[in-house]
């Protein structure tokens, strides 16, 4: 028990380093490529880190990354094209936003799918209301409760 | 002795809390006063006891008791008093305790508070209350005991992880879980209701005054950790779609969105399965995010419980609180029946629109934090859903609302006239266009969308300052008639008014520190400067620093602005003991336009550092939104009307009604 909450403290010690991110030997002098490469990297999760993104993360790897990505701008590459690399080279996984595909659908559409449902329901709800009427003065209340009900509510204003 | 008392004081609270749930359900079921009439006793005994292990617990930290388990593993002797205390809760075992105590202050509140509920509804209430303590204390005892004794007893503790060392993460999370947990009074009301079988207007203004606390709670807390991410974090990042923080986030948009149907309850009679069904959710969620934050399932920087068999306790906490509410919901919900007919245009309509969206936004938040977790279960992939899905997601969703902000209160219930309400507001559209090319003329640089986003902060301000010098009728009536009309505003049009207000401000700092931030990140000699911000800030040197369980060095930085006039800050990298871990604090100088902010970082050269310097433009905007949310919040709970029975001082005082 102690054994293995010494190894989760060490974990969360080595987590809970301050995020300090690019150095100043990784930037580059072109401040348009320099700019491409934070958007970028802003994108790019550190995949040793916990949600994080390499752009501002302490960890060897996501500096290996930015400085990776800085080498791809430089020769030349469009901003698909190094994300297309890192995928290749990475995986999926080092995308902070997923590309739209079959495992995906329902994470994109899924909010705006509950926004049209929450219309639509609204929408005959109040169809069906519309067509019933309904007396404005009608409750649930017995006489008993709807004189104490008042008191309240007098005594409240 | 004093840990064992406390662990004792534990299980005798779980015994009453089984009273406290079983009894009084029996009684209101069997409609027997005597049985009913025992809820309140109960819960006061309940959260006596609780708090008595609570204090047992603190006890054991302040005399740094290293014999107790959990104060070896989280605190350390040369600690300041403050970090001694909140340890306490900086560890999943005393958190629990914590989370309890207060699940138990809100239970007796309503005890003590709850005179005038009818005597089934309250004896319910608080029965309802008393199960959630049951599961917990339970799952305290057998899982996650904070009493737990080492033989022998260690000389010195491990201290507490240095990044938790801060007085806004001191009181953040004791903010957050009563938020959290303040949300279970609306769930206990829900549920009472549920089982009544009725809900009525005095139903919802009971509601809503723990609502509101709740949500300032929920505010307050997420603003801490925004505000302690800002500071301590050593960039500026303020909200990372991180899934402990969507964890608190989520709880919030759902009692926002409870804090406005049930309005419609109390003054229309309508939406009450609805509210229900919010109030149900809403905890629900504050649930969920004790499941995601304790189970470590998702692990983030904030989770310190890494243990799988807590996880699948509250699982089953959480499946048998919301699987039985919904249950109960599905079985109940069509005897509650609403009697109030609206008009699409009108109040209630806006209010349904706003539950609309806000419900959605939720949403968006819930997939995103959760969608990954199950693709990998189902699937075993894995993905990243991070910042730009919920940018892309949950910002289109949440527009249409706050373009809406203003426009809501103008409308009149049942029925209203769009056009009419939309143009009253052309004063407002007209301030914020003014304002948008304004900023558009500060900021040159940046996205175009920015000073839109601007606009559509100020566009909210203006609207509730309309909104205030309409109802105080200045232009026909004169100042002095105005002002009385002003002062007896009910609180809840302040509260309104103020809320409104804080959330456009919060939009404008939100849009400005995220357009126009700048950046220089360089390596400074003693003596070099850099411009940043319109400022020059110099390096003048550095110095070492000892601190009462720290060793630090410092780099003092004096800024310089336009004006000549000069500041003073100081960055530190500290190392703590005994951990040898390294935390950074940096350097603030704020000013009406934003924020400088200098982090020292590492050794360059012989003399040379490292320095990053930022400036973070209107960022106070961000801090002051929450306040006023928070006040606005305030206002609406000292509302009159909410202090229904309270004694009166005087029938005849005149007072508005009830907006």
């Amino acid at each position: 028990m102690l054994r293995r909450l010494l190894a989760a403290m060490l974990i969360l010690a080595s987590l809970a380093a301050p995020a300090v991110a690019v150095q100043p030997d990784e930037v580059l002098d072109d401040p348009v490529l320099e700019q491409r490469a934070r958007d970028l990297s802003g994108q790019m999760r550190c995949m040793v880190c916990q949600n994080q993104p390499i752009d501002d993360s302490d960890a060897p790897l996501a500096k290996d990354l930015r400085v990776l990505i800085r080498e791809r701008l430089v020769a030349g590459d469009s901003n698909q094209q190094v994300v297309d690399y890192l995928v290749s080279r990475y995986g999926e996984f080092v995308l902070l936003q997923p590309r739209l595909s079959a495992k995906t659908v329902a994470l994109w559409s899924g909010p705006f799918l509950i926004l049209l449902f929450g219309a639509l329901v609204i929408w005959r709800q109040r169809r069906m209301t519309a067509s019933t009427p309904v007396a404005e003065a009608e409750t649930s209340l017995s006489a008993d409760e709807r004189k104490k009900l008042d008191a309240i509510l007098k005594d409240a204003s | 002795m004093i840990p064992e008392i406390g662990q004792f004081a534990l299980i005798l609270a779980f015994a009453t809390a089984l009273y406290q749930f079983a009894v009084p359900l029996y009684g209101a079921w069997r409609g027997d006063q005597r049985l009913m009439a025992v809820a309140p006793p109960a819960a006061m005994l309940q959260v006596c006891l609780i708090a008595l292990a609570f204090g047992c617990l603190t006890w054991s930290y302040i005399t740094s008791d290293f014999s107790v388990e959990n104060v070896f593993m989280n605190s350390h002797s040369d600690k300041p008093l403050i970090y001694k205390i909140s340890g306490v809760w900086g560890n999943h075992e005393g958190s629990m305790v914590l989370w309890v105590l207060i699940l138990a202050i809100f239970g007796s509140a309503v005890a003590m508070f709850g005179g005038n509920l009818p005597p089934s509804l309250k004896a319910r209430v608080i029965a309802v209350q008393g199960s959630i303590s049951v599961a917990f204390l339970l799952f305290i005892l057998l899982t996650s005991n904070p009493f737990n004794r080492l033989d022998p007893a260690p000389i010195e503790g491990r201290g507490l992880n240095p990044i938790l060392q801060d007085p806004a993460l001191a009181i953040h999370p004791p903010m957050l879980y009563a938020g959290y947990v303040g949300l279970s009074i609306a769930f206990s009301f829900a549920v009472a209701a549920l089982i009544e079988g009725k809900v009525d207007a005095a139903w919802a203004r009971w509601v809503r005054p723990w609502t509101l606390a709740a949500w300032m709670f929920l505010t307050v807390g997420i603003a801490l950790g925004s505000w302690w991410a800002y500071y301590e974090l050593g960039w500026g990042g303020w909200w990372f779609w991180d899934p402990v923080e969507n964890a608190s986030f989520m709880p919030w948009l759902i009692a926002a969105a409870l804090l406005h149907s049930a309005i419609v309850v109390e003054k229309r009679n309508a939406l009450k399965v609805w509210t229900i069904l919010l109030a149900i959710l809403a905890f629900s969620l504050s649930l969920l995010g004790t499941f995601l934050v304790r189970s470590g399932v998702l692990t983030s920087v904030h989770s310190f419980a890494v243990d799988p068999a807590r996880g699948v306790f509250v699982l089953g906490i959480l499946c048998v609180f919301i699987g039985g509410a919904l249950t109960l919901y599905a079985w109940r919900a069509p005897v509650i029946k609403s009697s109030g007919l609206f008009a699409p245009i009108s109040r209630e309509g806006a209010l349904v629109v706003n539950n609309l969206i806000l419900t959605a936004s939720c949403a968006a938040v819930f997939i995103g934090t959760l969608y990954p977790l199950a693709l990998e279960a189902v699937t075993g992939e894995k993905i990243s859903v991070g910042p730009p899905y919920f940018n892309l997601t949950f910002g289109p969703l949440i527009l249409p609302l706050l373009l809406l902000v203003p426009l809501g209160p103008l409308l009149s219930w049942k029925r209203a006239d769009i056009w009419a309400a939309t143009q009253r507001l052309w004063v407002a559209a007209a301030i914020a266009i003014v304002f948008a090319i304004a900023a558009a003329a500060w900021q040159s640089r940046g996205p175009w969308l920015a000073p839109v986003g601007v606009a559509l902060g100020v566009w909210i301000v203006a609207g509730a300052v309309y909104e205030l010098l309409s109802r105080s009728n200045l232009r026909k009536a004169g100042a002095a008639v105005a002002w009385a009309r002003i002062k007896g505003m009910p609180g809840a049009t302040w509260g309104m008014l103020l809320a409104h207000a804080g959330v456009g401000v919060m939009v404008i700092g939100i849009v400005a520190i995220t357009a126009w931030k700048q950046e220089v990140v360089t390596v400074l000699k003693p003596g070099d400067a850099m411009q940043i911000g319109g400022r020059i800030v110099t390096f003048t040197g550095e110095s070492p620093v000892t601190g009462p369980n720290y060793s630090a060095e410092r780099g003092n930085f004096r800024i310089t602005a336009s004006s000549g006039a000069t500041a003073d800050v100081w960055s530190e990298k500290r190392v703590f003991k005994p951990s040898n871990q390294p935390t950074t604090e940096v350097g603030i100088q704020p000013y009406l336009d934003g924020d400088v902010y200098v982090v020292i970082g590492d050794r360059a050269g012989d003399t040379g550092r490292t320095v990053r310097a930022y400036f973070h433009p209107l960022v106070w905007m961000i801090w002051l939104g929450a306040a006023l949310m928070f006040m606005g919040g305030l206002a609406s709970i000292a509302d009159r009307r909410y202090r229904v029975g309270a004694p009166k001082k005087s029938s005849a005082a005149a007072v508005q009604p009830a907006e």
